[in-house]
């Protein structure tokens, strides 16, 4: 690479890309972080004042129970299906993913339609025991709102929590057995803790989109962080209060970050044991194996199977209204971006995944907790803070192409699909990151100087090494960030080019003039078009 | 990173853009308003000048940072949006300019334009009060004020304050009102709720519907909408404050960019958008109310009743906004 | 004394292939045994029987008088009070050393428990690592750390599966020294598979020879060595080689290597067609000898050289001399046998020399 840069003992290609990633990400974070250093005067007193306290009990009480919920489906669901043996097991086992789908947001409608007392559900009871003897707990509350959040994120934890079991070996749990340790006892102190890793990656990730969520918050009329950052946005008109709020929200999910690496720093986990735990799996009997058919059932019941069947009915409602030819555009759109994203993010997280591993040190630590951050902001604020640079870059060129060469232009890259997938990369790089790091920890250092002492290095090294070894966590991240591309908003709103619309844009026009029913068209197709990657995915993880 | 990566980077860039620009041509509109409203106009106006337009849809805050940040190169020749709050703001923070034609002034009145001739009104958006056909008489409603009163404790429904909606609604209180009596009035309200604010109107008609309360505040295409789908709707429109100053009002509107490369163009479609052949469609895609005098409602708008609307200027609810939105955070209504 | 580990004919097959066949032994309290043979002769899944990972199709293994597993119940490895040390050691690697150490001392209070994890961390040499995680410490450290939470619950059993095989070479005398030692001073009952003789030599009182799922003969190094039951555990302890003879009266037998006297070790009738067994220390270099051989190839051991010689017949033998008799490849050379014992099995089935493995109990009971 560059030779100038060679001559610092430290730097070297590795090194210089994480700086870059990690560069490209801060500019947009730092463009809305400078922009709070105008006065905003009595906005942010009034802020301060009387929602500040709001919004903290509110973000605390709705990170920490997601963050539990999804810790308590996630891992045991894993558990579960990697370990245990019960009825349905292979089915579950993949189809338990499909919730990674299904935007937050419609599910957050669907719920509310179906449980709040206008919904089939209370207005069937008040018809059987009369509207004065039914007491339905309010499912408009933090609860609720909770509860929704847990069902849609839960397979960000079970994804990687399953890997881990999958992959964890079967000496660790033998060696507890005969250290006198039951299954249970063996489950919580040797399978769970060594599963850590994997589970933190995917606890951070539902964390960081909790944070980052506004539409699931909004139709719940819960307030949030985000949803104060979207009033003193749009209601204030004060960009520079939404950035202060922005900086509150960039510095809390820093701290969690710093956290969750500090209690994890001295320890390794490369898998003990050679043999998987295919062959033997604990099988269920009586009680025990209907429950865990119960538990699976329901959750896949009420995260996927209802709101897909609500989804249908408003579908076969609305197909002649709403259907034209141009969703053909709006698929092919969002596969394709949702493509080009996760080849792009998956890429730059493995080289960054990869220059932390060649340079263990503390820049490199604060380099990946800075490229990650882009998930936790909300959207639209990040989208600013991307689109802002962009077009001042673009306005310098064109300025000096004007000037020099008397060249007519408005635009270069802005409204490009590049820096639309650039912004993608910085938003979704946390998505794709904690997923393949999770993987890198897998790989030995005797793998490295194995592969050394045969003469690999760099690139070499991670193509025909690593990546044979991560192709399972590859696989998984890019799933992930697909995924989430096909479901993300606002930067597709702000960066795509004229024409570029795509179902998530669909989803949006019509669901923020309160068509929900219209949107169910866009929104079943969209989870159609994220299942078969899911599927894909867990197909893999049955195999390996 | 090698010379021929950064050749092909840029290569790539410049693909996309030519596949960018293919697109552009003659008009180019950003709108916060919605796609499906929007396309059977620009289609229309296509069809009988032969002038392409160009849109790019998004939410009116991110649409307005576009411009800004775009700064003299934007693409943008005309801002679509929706609620006078944010065509307030747009014309405030510099992006749109000034228009003298005076087809534009005759088709708009002045209450539904900036006084600076910025941006333009061009479908009136009534928010009015909604109520139980089965468990109130009309006769026990009057104002927006009234619905404060002790007799709607556990009666009433509101959307969220976060909505511009309410937030407009309040504006044009305190500008009629005060801050002290309108603090008063949404503390009132706030304490009436018969449950937590819904996050849609529709919610707010569907609870009514399901005797979770008897009067709610809504604009009245959502209204429409409930209506087309079940036609014996327990429900009811009330035109308040019709001994007053009359029924809150909001718009849609249309601005021409400061830095538009194309005004001649641009000028005459937000003028056609005004006149009495387009009104029409832009205001019954949704429901709406026309702007121009001379254009009449849909019938089926036209069957909920004529009533008097508020003349203050719209522009004050987008002066007010930030006052109305404190106001409402002080008297805890969510 | 009583014995703490029983095994009694237990089988153990996986689908239809079957991997333990009638396998039976015991251990007396504490002794060291070792179950020593060949890769995949089926020793681990034997161990794994024992720690109650796998089932046994039949048979029974009795634990200090309890039955532990036998067809149909399979008492869970929790309950065994057994420790086992892995080949891979499986510490935890989200555990520290003393954290390891202490997994298994459950229901024991806190003091004990400090108390025993400090003694342990003091006799395993291990005080100074006590803080850190498993990937921080060496391979040695590794091994100490997997005994000694084997140990620290002070189990029945101790199993130990190939646990110096991760070591260097020139460590794993040392350490399974320090190792017997250890076990010795607990005065555990431990038994130990591995496929490396030397290792068995020198840390076990009983070993287990086993082949192909069956034991062939369990035994004290030195009657392993010396009378060997069956012609596979000769062929695998000590290099010996057997070569072909036929009987010629009860103390003579003629062979590639000239005539052998000396005393059989199993009766033998006259004419019978047999295997001899002769170990590399048993053929001297002796110029006057008629009997000569071809030197092949030619090894350097120190303080001694391995001669592979080409017999007349047509057999090699092994050759083990001081390494100051030096032979170039190809030179013709004349040797003599020097045994007092000769050991001999009969290549007809007819003939009744030593037992064969299906034959083996009848010997092992009869002891």
């Amino acid at each position: 690479m560059l030779p100038a840069i060679n001559v610092m003992k430290y730097m070297d290609g590795w090194r210089a890309s994480a700086l870059l990633i990690s560069l490209l990400v801060a500019v947009p974070i730092v463009v809305v972080l400078v922009s709070m250093l105008s006065v905003t005067g009595d906005i942010w007193e009034h802020l301060v004042e009387n929602v500040l306290s709001e919004l903290l009990v509110n973000t605390v009480w709705l990170v920490a129970g997601v963050a539990a919920g999804t810790y308590l489906i996630g891992v045991s669901l894993a558990w579960l299906t990697a370990v245990c043996d019960f009825p349905g097991r292979k089915f579950f086992s993949w189809s338990l993913l499909l919730p990674l789908s299904i935007p937050a947001y419609v599910l957050a409608f669907v719920f509310l339609g179906i449980f709040d007392f206008t919904g089939p559900v209370q207005t069937l009871l008040r018809g059987w025991f009369g509207a004065e003897n039914v007491h339905f707990p309010d499912v408009s509350s933090t609860g609720g709102v909770i509860t929704v959040m847990t069902l849609v994120l839960y397979p960000y934890v079970y994804l990687l929590a399953r890997n881990a079991f999958m992959t964890q070996g079967r000496r660790a749990l033998e060696a507890a057995a005969s250290l006198g340790h039951s299954r249970v006892s063996g489950f919580f102190r040797v399978a769970l803790p060594m599963a850590r890793p994997w589970i933190a990656g995917g606890v951070l990730l539902v964390v960081m989109e909790s944070l980052a969520d506004f539409g699931a918050v909004s139709i719940f009329n819960y307030n949030t962080f985000t949803t104060a950052i979207y009033k003193a946005w749009f209601g204030f008109f004060s960009l520079p209060a939404a950035a202060q709020l922005s900086s509150i929200l960039v510095l809390i999910v820093f701290i969690i970050i710093v956290m969750e690496q500090r209690m994890r720093s001295g320890m390794k986990f490369t898998r003990a044991g050679r043999e998987a735990a295919g062959g033997g799996r604990i099988r269920l009997k009586g009680v025990w194996k209907w429950t865990a058919f119960a538990v699976s059932f329901s959750v896949l019941l009420v995260a996927f199977i209802i709101p897909v069947i609500q989804l249908l009915i408003w579908t076969v409602e609305v197909f002649e209204e709403e259907f034209s030819f141009r969703y053909f555009g709006f698929l092919t759109h969002s596969l394709l971006l949702g493509i080009a994203g996760a080849i792009i993010v998956c890429s730059l997280a493995l080289v960054l995944s990869y220059s932390k591993r060649h340079h263990p040190d503390k820049l490199s630590g604060f380099l990946t907790r800075t490229a990650t951050l882009g998930y936790a902001l909300p959207g639209t604020v990040l989208a600013v803070g991307v689109f802002i640079p962009v077009a001042y870059l673009d306005n310098v060129i064109i300025d000096v192409m004007r000037n020099m060469a008397g060249l007519e232009m408005t635009s270069l890259f802005k409204g490009s699909l590049f820096v639309l997938i650039i912004a993608y990369m910085i938003r979704f790089m946390a998505a794709g990151f904690n997923t393949i790091n999770s993987a890198m920890q897998r790989v030995t250092r005797s793998i490295d100087e194995a592969a050394r002492l045969m003469g690999m290095r760099g690139i070499k090294m991670l193509s025909k090494v690593h990546l044979p070894i991560l192709k399972g966590g590859v696989f998984t991240a890019a799933i992930i960030v697909f995924v989430d591309i096909m479901k993300e908003m606002p930067i597709t709103l702000m960066m795509r080019p004229f024409g570029w619309d795509t179902l998530a844009v669909k989803i949006f026009e019509l669901t923020s003039e309160g068509e929900w029913a219209r949107a169910a068209l866009p929104s079943i197709v969209l989870i159609m078009a994220g299942i078969l990657p899911v599927i894909l995915l867990t197909r893999k993880g049955e195999r390996s | 990173m090698k010379k021929s990566t950064l050749v092909m980077i840029l290569a790539l860039v410049f693909v996309f853009q030519a596949l960018a620009v293919a697109y552009a041509s003659e008009v180019v509109v950003y709108s916060a308003r919605k796609e499906h409203l929007i396309k059977p106009l620009f289609d229309a106006y296509t069809k009988e000048t032969g002038v392409e337009i160009n849109y790019l849809t998004d939410k009116a805050g991110p649409l307005m940072e576009k411009i800004r940040a775009e700064g003299k190169n934007t693409p943008a020749d005309l801002l679509i949006t929706v609620d006078a709050g944010n065509l307030w703001y747009a014309a405030k923070s510099g992006v749109l300019e000034s228009v003298d034609l005076n087809v534009l002034q005759k088709n708009v009145p002045d209450y539904l334009r900036d006084p600076g001739n910025r941006w333009f009104g061009l479908s009136v958006r009534a928010r009015t009060i909604v109520y139980s056909t089965e468990r109130v008489k009309p006769s026990e409603l009057s104002s927006y004020e009234a619905l404060a009163g002790p007799e709607w404790k556990g009666r009433l429904c509101l959307r969220t304050s976060k909505k511009v909606y309410n937030q407009s609604l309040v504006a044009m209180m305190i500008a009629e009102h005060g801050v002290e009596k309108s603090e008063s009035i949404v503390k009132g309200w706030v304490g009436n709720l018969a449950a937590k604010p819904f996050s849609n109107d529709t919610k707010v008609m569907q609870a009514i519907v399901a005797g979770q309360c008897d009067v709610g505040i809504v604009n009245t295409y959502y209204y429409g909408r409930l209506l087309k789908k079940d036609p014996k709707l327990p429900l009811s429109l009330y035109w308040p404050d019709q001994q007053g100053n009359g029924v809150h009002v909001n718009v849609s509107g249309a601005g021409l960019v400061k830095y538009s490369k194309n005004k001649d163009e641009a000028l005459k479609l937000l003028a056609w958008l005004s006149s009495e052949k387009a009104q029409n469609l832009f205001a019954d895609s949704n429901m709406e109310y026309p702007v121009n005098p001379s254009v009449k409602p849909h019938p089926n708008v036209a069957a909920w009743g004529d009533f008097k609307k508020n003349l203050i200027n719209v522009s004050k609810a987008g002066e007010l906004q930030a006052e109305a939105i404190k106001l409402m955070d002080r008297a805890k209504y969510k | 004394m009583s014995a703490m580990l029983e095994v009694k004919n237990i089988c153990h097959s996986y689908g239809k292939t079957s991997i333990i066949k009638d396998l039976s032994f015991s251990l007396t309290r504490g002794s060291i045994g070792c179950l020593l043979g060949p890769s995949g002769c089926g020793k681990t899944t034997v161990l794994r029987t024992i720690a109650g990972f796998e089932s046994v199709t039949e048979g029974e293994i009795f634990l200090n008088e309890h039955v532990i597993s036998r067809k149909g119940f399979t008492l869970g490895p929790e309950k065994r009070r057994i420790g086992m040390v892995f080949q891979d050691y499986a510490l935890f690697p989200h555990l520290t050393v003393s954290g390891n150490i202490s997994f298994g001392l459950g229901k024991i209070g806190a003091t004990e428990k400090r108390l025993r994890v400090s003694s342990l961390l003091e006799t395993m040499h291990l005080a100074d690592v006590r803080n850190k995680y498993p990937h921080e410490i060496s391979g040695g450290q590794q091994q100490r750390v997997a005994l000694a939470r084997a140990l620290a619950p002070r189990p029945d059993l101790i199993l130990m599966d190939e646990p110096f095989s991760n070591l260097d070479v020139s460590l794993r005398e040392k350490v399974s020294m320090e190792v017997r030692d250890i076990l010795k001073e607990y005065g555990a009952t431990a038994l130990i598979v591995t496929h490396n003789q030397l290792e068995a030599f020198a840390i076990s009182d009983e070993i287990g020879i086993m082949h192909n799922g069956q034991m062939h003969q369990w035994d004290t190094a030195h009657e392993l060595y010396h009378q060997p039951a069956t012609p596979f555990v000769a062929d695998f302890v000590g290099e010996g080689v057997l070569i072909r003879g036929v009987v010629i009266n009860n103390n003579q037998v003629t062979t590639g290597v000239g005539f052998l006297h000396g005393q059989f070790m199993m009766s033998c009738r006259e004419g019978n067609e047999v295997d001899v067994l002769i170990r590399p220390d048993d053929i001297v270099h002796d110029d006057e000898s008629s009997v000569k051989a071809t030197v092949l190839e030619k090894t350097f051991r120190g303080a001694s050289i391995m001669y592979t010689l080409l017999l007349d017949s047509g057999e090699k033998v092994l050759s083990l001399v001081p390494s100051h008799h030096e032979h170039p490849i190809g030179q013709q050379i004349g040797i003599m046998v020097m045994v007092d014992d000769i050991v001999l099995f009969n290549r007809e089935r007819h003939c009744n020399v030593g037992p064969g493995p299906s034959e083996k109990q009848a010997v092992t009971e009869s002891r």
